[in-house]
């Protein structure tokens, strides 16, 4: 007898009877024989359950941190109809234009392309679905003619169409941004001109009773600074400075983690900027139109030194002094702005600078790789600001506390300090990780988790997740533009208001003189000057 | 030709062939019903981070089913449900032939989103090392295992379906 016969005979059981009596109790038991499995199963999800409910609340508790996401309010439609005027229409320029509403027929051809080709690029639907502002675009400037054009058609394409769509009324289309401002069609203008104008447009603008949303940074210089301050608060007008990453969800939590003391005693912010391509570092394509029939160079020019002609120099600005502040001005801004807004910073008390043209030797007088530590003892942190143009390695916007640490981008994180005095009793009891964040927010998840896992972090990192849960994404740009119209509407503030900016503009240049002047830098508040 | 099983009209095991198959059938029931339970039990979940992060010669469909929010809803619903009661099937032994077959629909379409193919990478890096073969693709041969070595008719309650009919008619091998 082969093994096999052997197993067989010792085990008649397992052969399923054949029989249409009724059933036996032996059958019953194999039956329900698993049963109990479900059982067991239970028990264990009730036991996983009550330990990450426990966790949770224990944390949560903790913390106290609300569980809301920042609601968007609907734009008032009985609101008043504002007419806008555009002042440049360079990069920056379309995407204000498309936050409020306005792309050129050429980008939403570009935007059908892509969603064609891939079907995970939403920007297409995201701007159709993106919220009427009630607004319109009366006239527009830009002193290069192809983009003065394309402005205008941009402005009337007021149904949202490709190029095969039709257009509404052409606006106005203004030689100088001086008899833009003068018009009386035009209720408030968004100034994205390069930086050396920012402030006489903004001073030119205010004393014509327009309301203004400039592109950071605010200003060039010091002087300016005071001038478009005393300009703005002395004409009452509705000011937004382009920092639109106030409308990051994740920078509204995290200003309420440090409000309720999550970190405690925050001795360190480091904040970074980590590019590494030709468009990132300022070398901007030179468009085929443009030459000095088609440009106004004197008006390019302006307060900036004289200089002849130079392609270079018009589309690329942002690698020269004369028209650029530089990675302070440019970058560090955003940086500084997000932890203003945080932290409620303020001026440094000081500033020491250093770095390079290391990398991209072309002719320019900024340079690509910068850091500067800014001081404020009086409460008793230092920021340092890191930057390189040619490496691309992610560094975050960090924030050093006693007893956490704090990861600012698009999401949040915390993680609690092993050493820590407010959570030592937590850390004890394994009820707190420190290798794990305590806390994290993800924008547009319906509920904040004390208890991510590490995929759906990823997924959120990847921006994959949440945010098209709820529906649509939506531009933070858009966000801030749609804040200052409704501060202008209902007479409200704005979140990045003439006094954030006047702070913004002085680190910024407090960052640059440390640089340009190699030394330690100083801001004196009573005589409002950087000594 | 005539192999041995057409000579064998009903599958006999052994003690041990019987217990390790229900073990089996009972673990992977296991899993596919805390992963059911998991997305359940998280308002958050969607399969929408998953279905975007598809690669190789199926990611268009994939990318399809997360681009309509009505067909994301259903896919979210069938997934949810589908690994509760495939789960609960295989665990249980009823319906256990047709628990396995869905199992491995939904083992499939996870393996084809994701296929550890040279050259993909994803946003969640395997917790493992895997080249062609990952634990999706070993969990579908499990339980094409389980549908050609049933046990639900002797331990699970498929018994008592079974104990009602006349003949073994399902399980003789043809």
């Amino acid at each position: 007898m082969s093994e096999e016969n052997k197993d067989k005979e010792k085990t008649p059981e397992n052969i399923p009877e054949k029989h249409h009596g009724p059933i036996r109790r032996r059958d019953v038991l194999k039956g329900l024989a698993t049963v109990p499995v479900l059982g067991a199963f239970a028990y264990s999800l009730y036991r996983k359950r009550r330990y990450d409910r426990l966790l949770k609340n224990t944390i949560l508790d903790e913390l106290d941190l609300s569980s809301e996401s920042p609601v968007i309010e609907p734009v008032k439609s009985d609101g008043k109809r504002i007419r806008l005027g555009l002042i440049g229409y360079g990069i920056r320029g379309k995407q204000l234009a498309g936050a409020a509403g306005f792309l050129h027929p050429a980008i939403i051809d570009e935007y059908k392309a892509d969603a064609l080709e891939n079907q995970a690029n939403k920007r297409y639907q995201e701007f159709l679905e993106q919220e009427d502002l009630n607004i319109e675009i009366s006239g527009v400037c830009d002193i290069f003619d192809t983009y003065g054009e394309m402005a205008r058609e941009a402005a009337a394409n007021i149904n949202r169409t490709g190029s095969d769509g039709k257009l509404g009324r052409l606006p106005k289309r203004y030689r100088t941004y001086k008899e833009l401002i003068e018009a009386d069609d035009i209720d408030a203008v968004i100034i994205a001109s390069p930086d050396h104008w920012h402030a006489q447009m903004t001073i030119d603008a205010a004393n014509a009773g327009k309301h203004v949303y400039c592109e950071k940074p605010l200003t060039k210089t010091v002087d300016e600074t005071i001038r478009v301050l005393e300009a703005v608060k002395k004409n009452n007008i509705v000011f937004q400075l382009g920092h639109q990453g106030r409308q990051t969800e994740s920078y509204i939590k995290a200003k309420e983690a440090i409000r309720k003391n999550v970190l405690g005693k925050i001795t360190l912010i480091e904040v970074t900027t980590n590019r590494n391509d030709p468009n990132g570092a300022w070398v901007y394509p030179i468009h085929p139109d443009a030459n000095m029939q088609t440009i106004d160079w004197e008006q390019f020019i302006g307060p900036a030194p004289r200089h002849e002609f130079s392609l270079e120099r018009f589309f690329r600005w942002r690698c020269w002094w004369d028209y650029s502040t530089g990675l302070s001005g440019d970058l560090l801004t955003h940086e500084y702005d997000a932890m203003n807004q945080i932290i409620d910073l303020g001026i440094p008390n000081s500033a020491v600078s250093s770095g390079g043209i290391y990398y991209f030797k072309d002719g320019r007088t900024v340079p690509d790789v910068l850091h500067t530590v800014f001081e404020f003892p009086e409460k008793d942190l230092t920021m340092i600001y890191s930057a390189t143009l040619a490496s691309n390695r992610s560094r975050g916007k960090v924030i050093m506390g006693h007893d956490a640490s704090m990861e600012v981008g698009n999401e949040l994180s915390i993680l609690v300090d092993r050493e820590s005095t407010r959570y030592k009793d937590k850390l004890e009891k394994k009820i707190i990780d420190p290798t794990l964040p305590l806390y994290s927010y993800i924008p547009g998840r319906k509920n904040v988790d004390a208890i991510t896992s590490a995929t759906e972090q990823y997924f959120a990192g990847r921006g994959l997740m949440y945010t098209y849960r709820m529906g649509r994404r939506v531009d933070t740009t858009h966000l801030h533009i749609k804040e200052w119209l409704e501060a202008i509407r209902t007479g409200g503030q704005t979140s990045c208001n003439i006094d954030q900016g006047f702070e913004e503009a002085i680190t910024a240049h407090m960052g640059t003189k440390a640089y340009l002047e190699n030394r330690k830098v100083f801001w004196d508040p009573e005589k409002r000057k950087i000594v | 030709m005539k192999s041995d099983r057409f000579e064998n009209p009903i599958i006999q095991y052994t003690k041990w062939q019987l217990s390790w198959l229900v073990l089996l059938r009972i673990t992977i029931g296991w899993h596919f019903l805390y992963e059911g339970i998991a997305k359940l039990s998280n308002p958050d979940w969607s399969a929408i981070g998953f279905l975007l992060d598809s690669k190789g010669f199926l990611s268009g469909f994939f990318y399809g089913l997360a681009n309509n929010s009505g067909i994301l809803n259903v896919v979210d619903f069938l997934n949810i449900w589908g690994l509760i009661l495939i789960g609960a099937g295989l665990i249980l032994g009823s319906f256990t032939r047709i628990s396995a077959i869905a199992g491995m629909v939904l083992l499939a379409f996870y393996y084809l989103s994701h296929p550890p193919f040279v050259g993909l990478t994803f946003a969640v890096p395997g917790e493992g090392s895997y080249l062609i073969v990952n634990k999706n693709l070993i969990e579908f041969f499990a339980l094409a295992i389980l549908v050609v070595f049933p046990t639900g008719h002797i331990i699970g309650l498929d018994r008592f379906v079974q104990g009602l009919k006349p003949v073994n008619k399902q399980y003789r091998t043809r």
